[in-house]
């Protein structure tokens, strides 16, 4: 074993300055144990060194939270006595190193999150950020990560029912797979991580731990070069199996009154769980390490408080009911060992073979960690797009963005996920604007959706955060879902550099303004940085996960039209080209200002249009986001199979331009409709009415057979893994 | 009739079961932990989705030798009633009450969507509630669902009229004859891969898979 000294710690990812904090509250030199258990505690993924400050900045209360950040995840109150529990989570980094297991370990990590805390998991959803699909390897990450999430998703059995998917160069080295799992408690069976009862023993229930992931939190905080497939090592193996056995063996216990408090072992391992644990709880933790159950021989105890081994959890019992404890997981075949026990120290100790290999005071681990202000430049704001003319009529820009790999059908995808199984499944995939899953038991349904829009926030990052949670709002709205609260994944560069630092503030700045004008608080959240390969930045992404409910499932609206129904544009259109992908797929430009998000006015738009679809007078409605009007009524007619004619306007600008706050609405009967935004000062605007006939009528006459639209949309991901 | 819902690790569509049962049999059946070995009292052992023991060695490979199956297999030399869905088909076909395999499906890839079935008989008392020739829409989700058989057995199955289901518009897995699920010779043990018990509440989108619930329920 190598000396510990400032080198060491330097390659354990700690700076002169920490390691010399770590000199001075231990008052010697740590040990090697020691130092791994500073360096993961202190690492950017677990102590949010770089982004606290700014995420104080965020509104997390609201009267229907019951627990937001701080605990494994966000707990809201939906009713009936019951809390919906969700997070979204990042797994970048180990997901371009081996897609296949970066992706599946980290919907394993987001459901522990979510079932410890006493929730039976009801949905995943994920949001995947990839690069240039010209690029082989890009086709490598997408399908490895695609099967990933599946693999591990449908053996579960939690239904994957929603996500976003966007490609861009910036992506090229640093693909984004952040995954979101939602749960369901009562809210008098909620189980948090703080420990308590001196004495109380301190248990270990499920998969073996095994050298794998060492120092998998380590690697998440730093760039990637050309040599990081050598980090291969550092990902971990997820076993869907035994993560299934591990949520019934949870769950059942949780019926029993055993449990103290519970956490899982996600990034770092046995070192966050217990000194997180122990922390919370005011007390002090001593695990002895010849307890843990082992998959390998000859594992020091370095090796084993820093392995990420997956589906393990760590539980405070109460001490006269270990062995009926004992008994419910061994039914579920799975490890229950008792390693160690809460006491009064204060300090994590930790024992091997009758050595003391740790002994640190948990307070100082915590309360002294790095806290950075680091030095930020919010980047100008960028000059609004210059004038442009379109080379393509609209039907041929249609059929061309359409078929564009970021607004292209994702079916090829979701067939691949399980998205039917529980039975609760109200609108899967390609059906509404947000995934409809009804609470079992009840006539309740949650509306959950996962949003951001990155060509925007590397144009201007406040508005790109607002816009990001704006949409998520949106997306619920036009299901006639309530939006509740929003978990967010904050996808960026090196914030040692001022201007990756800058669209952080910049985006969190944005994201707060947004969540406090709609009543849309923070409940929790991760924070992933360094993603950089060779130094290049990502495009700052601030993916929004959003949870709204219905009280009657039966009045989830979804996009799919029929004959005889008019359909109204709802909100005012200017046209905002810039920064759309119109530019982008038309013109070959990413450029000028993102269109501008004006709370009050989604606000408004967005409280009109939910009253109206509670009030029955809605058949469809389907937000209007990336690619403008034009895409969002495609899209319309193919999920319900029905053709459109249209006869109003015809500026590429009116039909592909992004502006905010804008639903189309179908409706039987607009006459009241339209009397009532007029009556609520909302803007609203008859595009035209459905037709029998199956196609695509644009203002001036001319037609696109769905049967073209549908090839058109449905082709690029076939293709591209038919090669 | 009383129904049973078998529960191995790793299964997970047992909550799905019981709804679609509850529902038509207005009864709640049974949760049948896979190391019980005493079915009596039920009438019908209906065996669910899921990936029991991670599906690993082989799909049902693993759940065929659990204490249970001794005792279903002695349900159905009695004449009782089985119903195997999925992984459930999976583990009838790895114990030997059905014939054939399921192997990956023919495009390598999880195939999770709606798919449209043949009723080729109504004559069983999983069928009953549903026409003869009818074409029903059932969601499916699986990654072994490619059914297959040799020839002679094909033959046979096709001969004693014991297909139960075929794909009707869409054979995406690849199953020899486009076959979706079996049945054995006394017409009392089903296999099918789709779910129906997946579209039995218009919520969900329909209710195309109820008729054989309620034709069970009936019997």
């Amino acid at each position: 074993m190598k000396p510990v000294n400032a080198d060491l710690a330097k390659s354990f990812g700690l700076n002169a300055g920490e390691y010399a904090k770590v000199l001075e509250i231990m008052g010697r030199v740590p040990s090697f144990t020691e130092l791994g258990i500073f360096s993961v505690m202190w690492s950017e993924h677990c102590s949010y060194k770089s982004s606290r400050v700014w995420l104080k900045e965020l509104p997390t209360k609201a009267p229907w939270v019951i627990h937001g950040p701080g605990e494994n995840a966000g707990v809201i109150d939906i009713g009936e006595g019951l809390a919906a529990i969700f997070k979204m989570e990042s797994h970048n980094h180990p997901s371009f190193i081996e897609p296949y297991q970066g992706a599946a370990t980290g919907v394993g990590g987001i459901l522990r999150d979510v079932f410890t805390m006493g929730a039976r998991p009801i949905a995943n959803l994920n949001a995947l950020r990839f690069g240039d699909p010209a690029l082989p390897v890009t086709k490598r990450v997408v399908d490895g990560v695609v099967r990933g999430i599946g693999g591990y998703g449908n053996c579960v059995g939690v239904p994957t029912v929603g996500g976003e998917v966007n490609f861009h160069p910036a992506y090229n080295g640093n693909p984004l797979v952040n995954a979101m799992t939602v749960g369901i408690a009562a809210q008098d069976k909620i189980f948090l991580s703080a420990a308590a009862g001196i004495g109380n023993p301190v248990v270990y229930v499920g998969s073996k731990t095994g050298r794998d992931g060492i120092h998998g939190a380590t690697m998440a905080s730093t760039e990637f070069d050309a040599n990081s497939a050598e980090k291969r090592p550092t990902v971990q193996v997820g076993d869907p199996f035994t993560e299934k056995l591990l949520i019934e063996a949870c769950l059942e216990l949780m019926q029993t009154d055993a449990i103290v408090a519970i956490q899982d072992m996600g990034a770092a391992g046995l070192t966050s769980s217990s000194v997180e644990m122990a922390g919370k709880g005011g007390v002090g933790i001593e695990l002895i390490m010849d307890n843990v159950p082992q998959r390998e021989t000859g594992m020091s105890a370095y090796e084993m408080m820093l392995s990420e081994s997956q589906e393990r959890m760590l539980l405070v019992i109460k001490p006269e009911r270990s062995e009926a404890a004992r008994a419910i997981i061994e039914k579920w075949d799975l490890d229950y060992a008792v390693i160690g026990h809460i006491t009064d120290t204060g300090r994590i100790v930790i024992k091997h073979h009758g050595e003391t290999e740790a002994d640190i005071p948990l307070a100082p681990l915590s309360d002294a960690a790095p806290l950075y202000h680091r030095p930020y430049v919010e980047a100008p704001k960028p000059a609004p797009l210059g004038p442009v003319s379109s080379p393509l009529g609209l039907d041929e820009a249609l059929l061309k963005l359409i078929a564009s790999p970021d607004l292209c059908s994702r079916r090829w995808i979701f067939d691949q996920y399980d998205s039917t199984v529980g039975g609760q499944t109200v609108k899967r995939p390609a059906q509404a604007d947000a995934a409809i899953v009804r609470l079992e038991g009840t006539n309740r349904a949650l509306a959950i959706t996962t949003d951001c829009t990155p060509r925007y926030c590397v144009a201007d990052a406040e508005q790109g955060g607002a816009q990001a949670v704006a949409e998520a709002w949106r997306n619920i709205t036009a299901t006639g879902a309530l939006p509740l609260a929003v978990t967010d994944n904050m996808n960026f560069g090196n914030p040692e550099k001022p201007e990756v630092m800058g669209q952080f503030v910049s985006a969190v700045k944005g994201m707060a303004a947004a969540c406090i004008a709609l009543d849309f608080p923070v409940v929790s959240g991760n924070v992933s940085l360094y993603n950089e390969t060779e130094s290049r930045a990502i495009l700052p992404t601030p993916a929004i996960g959003a949870v709204g409910v219905l009280e009657d499932a039966s009045k989830a609206t979804g996009y799919a039209i029929a004959p005889g129904q008019t359909l109204i544009l709802i909100g005012e259109t200017q046209g905002e080209l810039g920064r759309s992908l119109w530019l982008r797929e038309i013109l070959g430009l990413e450029e000028g200002a993102p269109p501008p998000v004006s709370l009050l006015t989604e606000r408004q738009n967005g409280d009109f249009v939910r009253g109206q679809i509670l009030s029955g007078s809605v058949a469809a409605c389907h937000d209007v986001s990336d690619g403008g009007l034009l895409i969002a009524l495609a899209e319309m007619a193919l999920a319900g199979d029905t053709g459109i004619a249209l006869t109003v306007e015809n500026s590429a600008a009116f039909w592909f331009g992004e502006d905010q706050a804008r639903y189309v609405l179908a409706v039987t009967d607009p006459a009241p409709l339209l009397a009532a935004a007029q009556a609520a000062g909302v803007a609203a605007l008859t595009l035209g009415t459905t037709q029998a006939q199956n196609y695509l009528t644009l203002p001036q006459g001319v037609a696109i057979s769905l049967t073209q639209l549908r090839e058109a949309h449905e082709r690029f991901f076939p293709a591209w893994f038919a090669l | 009739m009383k129904a049973g819902i078998l529960l191995f690790p790793g299964i997970n569509r047992e909550r799905d079961m019981a709804l679609a049962v509850r529902q038509s049999f207005g009864a709640e059946p049974r949760i049948i932990w896979h190391k019980e070995t005493d079915l009596s009292g039920i009438d019908l052992v209906i065996i669910p989705g899921g990936f029991s023991f991670g599906d690993y060695l082989r799909c049902g490979a693993m759940a065929a030798q659990s204490p249970i199956m001794r005792a279903v297999k002695d349900h159905a030399a009695r004449g009782g009633y089985v119903l195997g869905v999925c992984n459930g088909f999976q583990i009838l076909t790895e114990t030997g009450l059905l014939p054939g395999a399921l192997l990956r499906n023919a495009g390598l890839r999880f195939l999770s969507m709606d798919t449209t079935l043949s009723v080729e008989r109504n004559d069983t008392v999983f069928t009953a509630k549903y026409a003869k020739g009818e074409i029903f829409r059932s969601p499916m989700a699986h990654g072994d669902g490619n059914y297959t058989a040799d020839e002679p057995t094909l033959d046979r199955l096709e001969g004693e009229n014991l297909v139960a289901f075929r794909y009707a518009d869409e054979n995406r897995n690849g199953s020899a004859r486009s076959i979706a699920g079996i049945y054995s010779p006394n017409l009392r043990v089903l296999g099918l891969m789709p779910h129906p018990e997946n579209l039995v509440d218009p919520l969900m989108g329909g209710t195309d898979g109820k008729p054989l619930f309620d034709s069970l329920a009936a019997a």
